[in-house]
């Protein structure tokens, strides 16, 4: 019996080998890469242009030819054969040398950019930078910075494994759809408009803001920081444009499209991160944990992170009040009675709520609306003593924690380092604070479900497994029970690889508070 | 009270569970097999690689500590149902119970071919079964699989993934032309072949030929005399109940073990499910015996209500299945003849791309529906299962047909296509009426 479990787990001795046109495609992708590896170790090449084009060419042609042999020339349908034995998709020796690698780049890039040759003060880039100094010039007309680069590579990566996704997925036209979406939304709103953006203006640089207009408050954790707002005021009608959109992004059009069709809008649809995820994160999704124990660790872990980052917000917020008290309108007084009563207004909702849900009768409302309350009383307790701090601490400390331990060990180091370990969605199930804010509209206030078909589950676990979120699908499948989870982020794939057709994405404003109860008592309809 | 459960199967584990819900009950599930409950279904899963073992036990093993449920892995031996205890291999003394459910299960079918039990040949049904195929796909050159059934064509989609060649013997002139109308059953035989798996149709298997070492090598096709050199013989020729170890005891076998609609045997508190489990009146249009998932789970529901003392009759409802013929999907809900039946009206619509199709039968005179046939389309279960409850009819179906849509998002819809061939083959001029989105499913449900 032993020997079952064995032969088909992870420690297979017969793993998978890929054909000789995977080999030969694959191969002439990391030569691509090998030139990038190169130019960060030192190597200069005398014509980056070439060399650069070369490189994103080759790491193209590799990716996208290694899909062609490997699903186009394949009927369309499910494609996880052999998923299970190959060292790369299940945790073999490959994919910790891709999690070791893709994690040491992360540190290099947060931490130590001059090892990728940024120069610093005014000094020439060199190596990997330098690099893509052609690139930078003919986009914006500056040379590259360690950014630069790593946005350029992101975008790529969306783009050509967004091509291997769709010939995967070629016969659903959600996932084709979806795809088409994030790739475009990285290429353009994330990568192409804010590059040419700030080449057309240069100015921008002294004072930089952020130019990505799907990205908002709490994923972007520095919107409402001084810098950042000043950037947006002092240039023009499309800073203004950028405030007012990010303002109107998170209370306005977030919640509304959070509420029609769930955070799938976001999550899987258009978000970066969720992008590069459900691209190049793909071949891992199955690697998430499903364990009981991994989801109390995620809710923990998640939304201590929203709490987090609502509490540096409003502390970097209140210190700027004070700063400029001339130069806006809304000063230190108004915002602090301003945010405590959005705040009681949040407790409000929650309590309006939780007769109608089930769920927020238990722990999940008392938490939040106790958490929200301590922040109300602490800021006002500093606001009536005229403290200059929010709450007791430097606003300027713990933004800089955030920035460190979120933003860049969080997000980047571990979220996409360890999507070759731990499946690719590790930073948007625990850590990403905007995840958090939209699952809970998504749980308590969103007509999104999946529904379960009758009585048709046979328990197989396709779903559970393929589940980037470790949702335990199959757990409410076979209950007949819809699925309504804050973590979800609509991928849809537990609905593609059902072999039984039971699973649907669906929106419904009709049973919006009653959407988890209806229980089809195991599938089974039985007569008394 | 002590309960023993043998088998831990889906219909032993709905039992536990549902024992569990309604008593206090003492339960011990006892199963050679394996240490836990998975998903029989995803046998093949595991061989393909789409799935490890962990991944297909529906339960995490702390579950089972937690509900009280007490799991051997042990084979039962033998019976007493006078002491009401029960002996195994590895227990020393007889196993006590008050009552005791049989759930044992299938075992595939053998026909007293010759060489059907050399090495190299085996059924599909257990991870044992899995084990072995494992074992023998180590460099193997051709498997050949007997019998043209869901687990045949399971385990040539297996070998397939693995880029092994397969051969498929099958009695049927097409695929599981027993149970899927012509056009359903051809279009299966289509995808098959387009495959590339050799699929040998209305022909037997002769003989499986031993190397001289006790293990197959070939088999021979019986009508032909072909020759086809084979490493491994997958026999899937049906199942039929697991009860040759009860058959010398006291109790009421004819093909599986004789229950009452109450699921009692003959012997007083002993129960038999699933599988293994012949009912003495089916309710009209059904079988005694129905190897499959869901009535397993129906079973097991009854059976832990009968024992928790909520008297309850042991009804199937309506008919549902499903399956999946590689990359072609099937649903079936209520009664579809294999062969066109007197009275019944059938309304086909096929995908031009014969992959997909829609079926829908009814009643010549009353216009009443009867069934749903889909192939590669999802349909709705809850909504079928309303329409044949309540009696729609077909005029009543056509016209609200999309409310049954459960394809995917942006998937294209074909319900104007296939009310076209309705109207063209009944004259009818009828047209549809607003049917989309949950929130008109939701209300014709709750009407």
């Amino acid at each position: 019996m032993s020997q079952v479990y064995k032969s088909l787990s992870i420690a297979n001795p017969d793993t998978l080998s890929w054909s000789p046109l995977q080999k030969l495609t694959s191969a002439i992708g990391i030569a691509g890469l090998t030139i990038l590896i190169a130019a960060t170790f030192g190597v200069t090449f005398p014509n980056a242009t070439a060399w650069l084009i070369a490189s994103l060419g080759l790491m193209t042609v590799g990716v996208v030819s290694f899909s062609y042999v490997t699903y186009l020339q394949q009927p369309a349908g499910i494609k996880n054969n052999n998923i299970w034995h190959d060292r790369i998709s299940s945790r073999g020796i490959s994919a910790w040398v891709a999690g070791v690698a893709i994690t040491a780049f992360y540190i290099v890039l947060y931490q130590y950019p001059q090892v990728l040759g940024l120069g610093s003060d005014g000094a020439a880039n060199t190596g990997l930078v330098a690099l893509f100094d052609p690139l930078s010039q003919w986009i914006k007309g500056v040379p590259a910075s360690q950014w630069f680069v790593y946005g350029t590579l992101y975008t790529l990566a969306i783009i050509i494994f967004g091509i291997r996704y769709i010939w995967k997925y070629r016969h659903n036209k959600y996932q084709v759809l979806r795809t088409i979406s994030v790739m475009f939304f990285q290429t353009g709103f994330a990568f192409l408009i804010p590059e040419l953006m700030e080449g057309l203006n240069k100015s921008t640089y002294n004072k930089w803001f952020d130019k990505d207009m799907k990205n908002m408050w709490p994923l972007d954790y520095d919107f409402f920081f001084d810098w950042h707002w000043e950037g947006m005021i002092s240039n023009g009608s499309i800073g203004l444009f950028m405030l007012i959109l990010g303002i109107a992004m998170i209370f306005f059009i977030s919640p509304l499209l959070t509420y029609l069709y769930g955070k799938r809008w976001y999550c899987s649809w258009v978000c970066g991160c969720g992008g590069l995820a459900e691209t190049a994160g793909d071949p891992f999704r199955q690697l998430s944990d499903k364990s009981l124990k991994a989801w109390k660790i995620e809710r923990w872990v998640i939304h201590l992170v929203l709490v987090f980052v609502t509490i540096m917000t409003i502390a970097v917020l209140y210190t700027q009040m004070g700063n400029n008290p001339e130069q806006y309108w809304l000063t230190r007084d108004m915002f602090a009675i301003g945010i405590s009563i959005l705040l009681l207004g949040v407790i409000g909702l929650v309590y309006y709520l939780k007769d109608k849900h089930p769920d927020l009768q238990q722990d999940a409302g008392k938490i939040i609306m106790g958490v929200l309350a301590v922040i109300v009383a602490i800021l006002l307790i500093n606001y009536f003593i005229g403290s200059g701090n929010a709450f007791f601490i430097d606003a300027y400390s713990l933004r800089s924690a955030y920035g460190f331990y979120i933003g860049a060990i969080f997000s980047g180091i571990i979220g996409v380092g360890f999507y070759p370990l731990m499946g690719s969605r590790v930073w948007c199930r625990y850590g990403c604070p905007m995840a958090g804010l939209l699952g809970l509209q998504q749980k308590f206030f969103s007509r999104f479900r999946i529904t379960t078909n009758g009585g048709q589950c046979i328990s197989c676990g396709n779903c559970s497994t393929y589940c980037e979120m470790g949702i335990d699908v199959r757990s409410y499948a076979q209950k007949g029970q819809n699925i309504v989870r804050a973590s979800c982020v609509g991928c849809g794939v537990c609905a593609a690889v059902c072999p039984r057709g039971v699973l649907r994405l669906e929106n419904g404003s009709d049973d919006i508070y009653e959407k988890t109860l209806d229980i089809r008592v195991d599938g089974v309809r039985l007569s008394e | 009270m002590k309960i023993i459960i043998i088998g831990n199967g889906i219909s032993g584990i709905t039992a536990a569970r549902y024992i569990r819900k309604l008593s206090d009950h003492e339960i011990t599930v006892i199963s050679s097999e394996s240490a836990h409950h998975y998903s029989r279904p995803a046998l093949m899963y595991m061989y393909m690689g789409h799935m490890r073992y962990v991944d297909t036990k529906p339960y995490e093993d702390h579950f089972w500590t937690k509900n009280r449920i007490s799991l051997l892995q042990d084979h039962v031996t033998e019976i007493d149902y006078q002491q009401k205890t029960l002996s195994t291999k590895g227990l020393n003394a007889p196993m006590p119970y008050d009552k005791l459910i049989i759930a044992v299960g299938s075992m595939p079918n053998k026909f007293g071919w010759p060489g059907q039990d050399l090495k190299g040949v085996g059924g599909f049904y257990s991870l044992q079964d899995l084990e072995q195929i494992e074992a023998y796909s180590k460099g193997l050159k051709r498997a050949v699989v007997v019998g043209g059934g869901l687990i045949g064509i399971e385990l040539a989609e297996m070998y397939h993934s693995r880029h092994i060649p397969v051969t498929m013997i099958v009695r049927e002139s097409s695929y599981w032309e027993n149970v899927l109308p012509a056009e359903e059953s051809a279009m299966i035989t289509r995808h098959i072949q387009s495959r590339g798996i050799d699929l040998r149709l209305g022909v037997n298997l002769g003989e499986i030929i031993d190397d001289g070492s006790g293990t197959a090598c070939a088999v021979t096709v019986k009508e032909t005399g072909e020759r086809i050199d084979c490493g491994y013989v997958g026999l899937t020729a049906g199942v039929r109940p697991n009860v040759d170890w009860l058959k010398s005891s006291d109790l009421h076998i004819e093909k599986g073990i004789v229950v009452n609609h109450h699921l009692e045997t003959s012997i007083p508190d002993v129960y038999a499910i699933g599988d293994c489990a012949q009912i003495t009146e089916p309710v009209s249009g059904r079988r005694a015996i129905e190897a499959v998932w869901y009535t397993g789970r129906m079973m097991g529901q009854t059976v832990a209500k009968n024992i928790c003392g909520v008297t309850t009759a042991y009804d199937p409802g309506i008919w549902f299945n499903s399956a999946k013929f590689i990359d072609i999907e099937y649903q079936v809900y209520g009664d579809v003849p294999t062969n066109p039946v007197d009275g019944i009206s059938s309304i086909y619509w096929e995908h031009p791309d014969g992959e997909q199709s829609v079926r829908i039968l009814y009643r010549s005179d009353t216009q009443v529906v009867t069934g749903f046939n889909l192939m590669g389309i999802r349909f709705r279960h809850e909504v079928c299962e309303k329409w044949l409850r309540d009696q729609a009819t077909i005029e009543a179906v056509m016209s609200r047909l999309e409310l049954a849509h459960f394809d995917p998002e942006f998937y294209q819809r074909h319900y104007e296509d296939i009310m076209a061939v309705y109207r063209q083959q009944t004259g009818s001029s009828i047209t549809a009426k607003p049917s989309r989105g949950l929130n008109r499913v939701l209300q014709f449900l709750k009407a």
